[in-house]
């Protein structure tokens, strides 16, 4: 086992891991955009729910991105041109949901404001499902030759795991949006999120679990049992706060199973950080999909250094934005109107 | 095409627009802060009007340089999968660095600058402003430094045939960033700067128009008053404009000597580190001391050996050698003579590799599309100089305190702001089309280095077909396209709504009276 790379595979795995914690609920916030709020002032709630943070949130998609380009090029190379036509959709949902977030409130028409609505529900729908897929499929395999490239047609990679990863994570990111909304709202929009959740939350944890159980089947690994069972573990305490709504504890609970899930998933996968279904011998691996030990080692000094430092204001950002919103709370829309 | 033209299209048209984007955002955020800063420090209302009018078309343009960006980061991977492998030892490093220690807190504070309205202390809100913005510019040194290496590679040794760091110091250091980085930080303000004058005089304007300013029998302004549209146009309004005009105008100039000075070095550079490059941007087909004004004759570079029909029609002497060697004499080398230098050093055909695809074993053209590099470098020049030329007429005409009444010259002001976004793009468009054939360039300058380079025909991924690549194009320029426009009407109408629409206060409570304690302050 070599030092610095296993490190990157685990700093990698906190990334992703950060980014589904994250952004996790602000993806489930948008979905519920189109599909829960009832009326003009409950959508614009939810968007300020997530208005301060939605950005810094996303950053750790990026982030996720970039490290692995600098850690695990190859990993990075193979995983997105492999994916090419679902990361463009991904791309364009993301494109469409950042835009809509600020441009939404200046539409003037309904049916502009009503647009960037959609765009914001299906974007989020799509940025969660398509990330889910990735993962899914760097987890379990993509048809990769000798060099790191797909095989076969741009749709090669289309398998179960990769509607199981999406669905995982799209079910994941309702479930906590709505514990977020618990969490950060008050009135007819915090009573209704929170019955909403208990209801759904056991069955919309279950793909992302299955998902991490086959991870762990595949590769035959007992030291992702712990992470696993840390994981249900969580998902039964998120229930029981659930029903009792315990927002907070249930938002945690489910904030538990997630990183555990991703823990397990993980570990299990290791060494492999994306296996080739063609040939074992293809797999990438830990070993020889990562940088040198010189970048890792400059890498790891500034994550060293960054991430504590990210952590802290943004867990900062949370607290200056702590007070929950109601309808009350949401001025009347102004009309830009020009001036001569 | 082939899927590497349509990637080739796809990176050049996804980059222009991301960079039409971020130049506003790093030019106008700084101006915010320092806006804000001086509210803070005298509480002139003018200077909080200015902080939250500039700061609201500052958002405007920032989210679509975010959502822009993304594809970027993503884009190495996907389309250019070999390059990836190739270069990510070292070219990820900054890239993650960027994520990690500058746009993190660019968005953090920003979040919190735009949220933060009269939740925040004011002194911890003005700090986020100043945070995001110094933020935005560290994040133009990260990728400069990935792309500097892009033109010179330092730091890096061949081995197992990929480029690996070997001396971070070099990558961080490269004196191709060094000379870069002011010189897009310096072409964002003259955006800026050229942003804040347009839009200020078309206000000035419109005031002269509506009858609310007038000039005395000097030329001098008398600055008046409309009661209608509650304060929207008082004489604080007056005040915003004339200071933004001025500003603007002031920081375009400077940016402009900060452009030209940096450039002359960046030219000297490149004239070591990349001299196809300059030649190209010449056309010099001969080597010469001339500064070409106009040159005919077929630019385009057919085969890889016909640079002779090119003719300077107009040329200044001396100057081409004063940019390259800051003397009059000595001779640039022309294409005629670095082709053969080229072809002796890295070879006259691509390798037999499969990685070349049909292109294995073709011949190399060293010569970059002549026609781009030498009127790219032409217009980078022309319309930056007259960016600041105007911005120095802009400045004697409102001598006065207001603007002429001119329809014309209030259309030019206006007009006139998409001066330095295309100079900013027609040099990028120079700087990367002027260092084909190659993705890395070659580094000549570096003893034992020479040898880490890499063709732009090899660094496209090999297992995206050509369809896949076409269908990204078309949807991602559909959607640029689209998003464009709504960029446009919504900063044309945050624009004609005056500082009215930034403050809707003003509109609402015309006699300054407090808002509700429990309404947000500011909401989407």
């Amino acid at each position: 086992m070599e030092f610095l790379p296993t490190l990157w595979f685990i700093l990698i795995a906190v990334l992703w891991g950060g980014y589904l914690f994250l952004e996790g609920f602000d993806l489930g916030v948008g979905m519920l955009m189109k599909t829960f709020a009832r009326n003009e002032k409950q959508r614009r709630v939810l968007l300020n729910t997530i208005g301060p943070v939605w950005d810094g949130n996303e950053v750790w998609l990026i982030t996720a991105g970039a490290a692995t380009f600098a850690a695990f090029p190859y990993w990075y190379a193979s995983l997105f041109s492999a994916l090419y036509v679902p990361l463009v959709l991904v791309l364009v949902a993301l494109i469409f949901r950042a835009v809509a977030f600020e441009y939404r409130g200046k539409a003037h028409t309904r049916t502009a404001r009503n647009a960037w609505d959609w765009a914001i529900c299906l974007g989020s729908f799509t940025a969660a499902f398509g990330v889910g897929a990735m993962l899914a499929l760097s987890t379990t395999g993509l048809p990769l030759d000798a060099n790191g490239d797909r095989v076969g047609g741009p749709f090669a990679w289309f398998n179960m795991y990769a509607v199981l990863g999406g669905i995982g994570v799209v079910a994941f990111c309702l479930v906590q949006g709505l514990a977020f909304l618990g969490l950060k709202t008050d009135g007819e929009i915090r009573t209704r999120a929170a019955r909403i959740l208990a209801r759904w939350l056991p069955l919309a944890l279950l793909p992302l679990a299955a998902w991490a159980v086959a991870v762990v089947l595949l590769n035959h690994s007992a030291t992702a049992l712990a992470p696993l069972g840390l994981a249900v573990c969580a998902l039964v305490f998120a229930w029981i706060h659930a029903r009792k709504t315990n927002e907070g504890l249930a938002f945690t609970g489910m904030g538990i199973f997630l990183l555990a899930g991703v823990a397990a998933i993980f570990t299990a996968a290791y060494p492999n950080v994306l296996p080739s279904t063609i040939d074992a011998a293809y797999n990438l691996t830990v070993a020889n999909a990562s940088s040198s030990p010189y970048t890792l080692g400059l890498m790891s000094i500034v994550a060293a250094f960054g991430l504590p430092l990210v952590l802290a204001y943004q867990g900062w950002t949370y607290w200056v934005f702590r007070k929950r919103i109601s309808e009350a709370h949401i001025p009347d829309a102004h009309a830009v109107t020009p001036i001569v | 095409m082939d899927a590497l033209e349509i990637a080739r299209w796809q990176f050049g048209i996804t980059t222009v627009y991301h960079f039409l984007m971020v130049p506003l955002t790093i030019g106008l955020g700084l101006v915010v802060a320092v806006l804000q800063t001086v509210w803070h420090r005298t509480g002139k209302e003018e200077y909080l009007r200015m902080t939250k009018f500039w700061g609201k078309l500052f958002l405007i343009n920032f989210i679509m340089g975010v959502a822009t960006g993304i594809v970027q980061e993503f884009q190495f991977g996907m389309a250019w999968s070999e390059y990836s492998r190739f270069v990510g030892d070292v070219f990820g490093a900054p890239l993650a660095m960027e994520a990690l220690l500058a746009f993190f807190v660019e968005s953090t504070f920003l979040g919190l600058w735009i949220f933060g309205w009269d939740r925040l202390p004011r002194r911890i809100h003005l700090a986020a402003i100043w945070i995001a913005s110094l933020a935005s510019i560290l994040s133009a040194y990260f990728i400069l430094v990935a792309n500097s290496w892009m033109q010179h590679p330092v730091g890096t040794e061949m081995i197992n045939g990929r480029a690996v760091m070997t001396d971070a110091w070099a990558v961080f250091t490269n004196n191709t960033a060094l000379v870069t980085f002011p010189h897009t930080i310096f072409g964002a303000f003259a955006v800026a700067g050229g942003f804040l004058l347009g839009i200020s005089w078309y206000h000035l304007y419109r005031r002269r128009q509506s009858g609310i300013d007038t000039v005395d029998a000097d030329g001098k302004v008398v600055v008046g008053e409309s009661a209608t549209l509650g304060r929207n146009r008082d004489k604080i309004d007056y005040r915003v404009w004339i200071k933004s005009l001025r500003i603007g105008a002031v920081v375009a100039m400077v940016a402009f000597a900060g452009v030209a000075l940096s450039g002359h070095a960046q030219a000297q550079l490149m004239i070591q580190q990349q001299p196809m490059k300059m030649a190209a941007a010449e056309a010099a087909c001969h080597d010469g001391t001339g500064f070409s004004l106009l040159s005919i004759g077929d630019l385009r570079s057919g085969g890889a050996t016909t640079c002779d029909d090119v003719v300077g029609v107009f040329e200044i002497p001396g100057l081409l050698s004063f940019l390259a060697h800051d003397n009059f004499t000595t001779e640039v080398k022309g294409v005629n003579t670095l082709l053969p230098e080229y072809q002796e050093k890295y070879g006259t055909h691509l390798p037999d590799n499969p990685i070349y695809g049909d292109r294995a074993g073709t011949e190399i053209n060293y010569l970059p599309v002549m026609e781009v590099t030498y009127w790219g470098f032409r217009l980078m020049i022309t319309l930056g100089g007259l960016s600041a030329v105007a911005a120095a007429v802009a400045l004697w005409l409102t001598r006065k305190g207001t603007v002429p009444q001119s329809q014309w010259i209030s259309r030019l002001a206006l007009f006139g702001m998409l001066a330095p976004f295309g100079a900013n793009s027609a040099g990028w468009i120079f700087t990367e089309m002027g260092r084909q054939p190659f993705v890395v360039a070659p580094n000549p300058s570096f003893e034992g280095i020479d040898q880490v380079f890499m063709y732009t025909a090899a660094a496209v991924s090999p297992g995206v077909s050509a369809g896949e690549m076409l269908f990204s194009l078309i949807v991602l320029t559909l959607i640029y396209a689209v998003l464009l426009v709504v960029e446009v009407v919504l900063l044309t109408r945050y624009v004609r709504g005056g500082i009215g629409s930034a403050m809707p206060e003003l509109h609402d409570r015309p006699d300054g009276s407090q808002k509700d304690t429990d309404v947000l302050s500011f909401a989407y």
